[in-house]
């Protein structure tokens, strides 16, 4: 038995989310390896390549728009992939990163770094150490990748349970368009 | 003579979903539909309470009319011949659905109610897979302050549940609504804090009727906030035969 020369390739990306999403995909167990056998993996927080291809046929997104690089990053994956999969609640309505967006990203950093401090210097202190180089600045909200760029397939859950997964990929693989809420909903 | 214009009183026949039909006269539409297992979808409609009409949900089409007829608050009449699923009312119904999810914060995977929900259930349902709007992220009050129980606006779709069975079977009336539109909410008494009530007697049933988790007993964890709504019909039956 051989593989077909060109297996499909697929990739999965990591943006303002908890990774659950990829653990449940990981949940697939023995299914990865047929999976293995239907596609290619060509980019992934779980493989070693660092730079998303020129050319994906369906990649799989989980977490928010959150931060400048999330922003960037969403629409490289755009120009790069034929089909894009809104991968799990974050992704697909903003879910728990979203629930910042009620505040400035500013006063976010303060709460977070600096309202605990009981002197002005301790402030001073604690408002120097709030990150704003080498991490990514936040965007004024974290919205759903729909807002940012257009989806193709949408898969809700937190995280979407592994049978999900699989039942969505091999019947878009297969060239089917896969009944979604039949298999999943918002939520757990 | 007298008995059969008793008969044509008492029964009608309409057609729902090219099902012919014939059910006794003064019934709802929806009342209609469900006694012969056709489910219309409702948010705000619920046994045991008046009408309310307000999540437009159940809208079905009536033959000869072009507007929607909300099926919760439309009698039957003889002849009626009444669509519930056409493409047009599944694409209303998911944008009503839409809307309600995309207007406030209804965070499923951290909601109390999370598998228990009545909006959540509504929205696989209907196949609400993403939300077209744009959400509002609005920012939206908690009222923490009873012993018992929790009003989170976030999650409330103001179907008015919690305000009828106050105010129609504990006939307390602590909840109603205030302001309009966008600016609408439930309120306790004249706006106060809920543990400064006067009125409110803790029965707890407006966290029973309440479909979402905008109202909860406190202490619950995510997804451990189950409704039990059965005792309302109960109730009512109770009430009829004393009467």
């Amino acid at each position: 038995m051989t593989a077909p020369l060109n297996k499909p390739k697929v990739a999965t990306v990591w943006l303002d989310g908890c990774s659950g999403c990829h653990m449940s995909f990981l949940d697939l167990d023995e299914r990865l390896v047929t999976l293995a056998s239907l596609v290619d993996i060509v980019y992934s927080p779980v493989v070693d390549p660092k730079e998303f291809p020129q050319h994906v046929d369906l990649t799989l997104v989980e977490g928010a728009v959150s931060s400048e690089e999330d922003f960037h990053k969403a629409n490289l994956i755009r120009r790069c992939s034929s089909v894009v999969i809104a991968f799990g609640d974050c992704s697909v309505t903003a879910n728990v990163p979203g629930m910042r967006n009620t505040w400035e990203p500013r006063a976010l950093l303060d709460a977070a770094y600096v309202e605990k401090a009981t002197s002005p210097a301790e402030a001073a202190n604690r408002k120097a150490r709030i990150p704003l180089k080498v991490v990514p600045p936040l965007r004024a909200q974290a919205v759903p990748l729909h807002e940012v760029i257009p989806v193709d397939v949408f898969i809700p859950g937190c995280p979407p349970p592994a049978d999900a997964i699989w039942q969505v990929l091999t019947e878009l693989l297969a060239g089917k368009t896969p009944d979604i809420c039949a298999v999943t909903r918002f939520g757990r | 003579m007298n008995g059969g214009k008793h008969a044509t009183a008492e029964s009608i026949t309409l057609t729902i979903d090219q099902n012919a039909i014939s059910c006794r006269n003064g019934l709802s539409v929806l009342e209609a539909a469900r006694e012969h297992g056709i489910d219309i979808p409702t948010l705000c409609w619920l046994e045991g309470l008046t009408l309310w009409g307000g999540c437009r949900l159940c809208m079905v089409e009536i033959e000869g009319s072009p507007r929607l007829f909300a099926a919760c608050a439309t009698q039957c009449t003889e002849g009626m011949v009444i669509h519930t699923q056409s493409p047009r009312l599944h694409r209303y119904r998911r944008t009503i659905v839409e809307m309600l999810l995309a207007e406030r914060n209804h965070v499923c995977s951290v909601c109390v109610s999370n598998g228990h929900c009545e909006l959540q259930a509504m929205a696989q349902r209907l196949g609400v897979d993403h939300v077209h709007l744009p959400y509002r992220f609005p920012r939206l009050s908690v009222d923490n302050s009873h012993d018992f129980f929790r009003l989170d606006h976030n999650r409330c779709i103001l179907c008015t549940r919690c305000v009828r069975v106050c105010a129609e079977i504990e006939g307390a009336h602590t909840k109603d609504v205030k302001g309009r539109g966008i600016q609408a909410a439930i309120i306790h008494d004249l706006d106060q804090p809920w543990v400064e009530s006067q009125t409110c007697t803790s029965c707890g049933k407006c966290v029973n009727v309440c479909p979402t988790g905008a109202l909860t007993h406190r202490g619950t964890a995510i997804g451990e906030m189950i409704k039990k709504h059965e005792f309302l019909p109960y109730l009512k039956l109770m009430r009829e035969v004393h009467q």
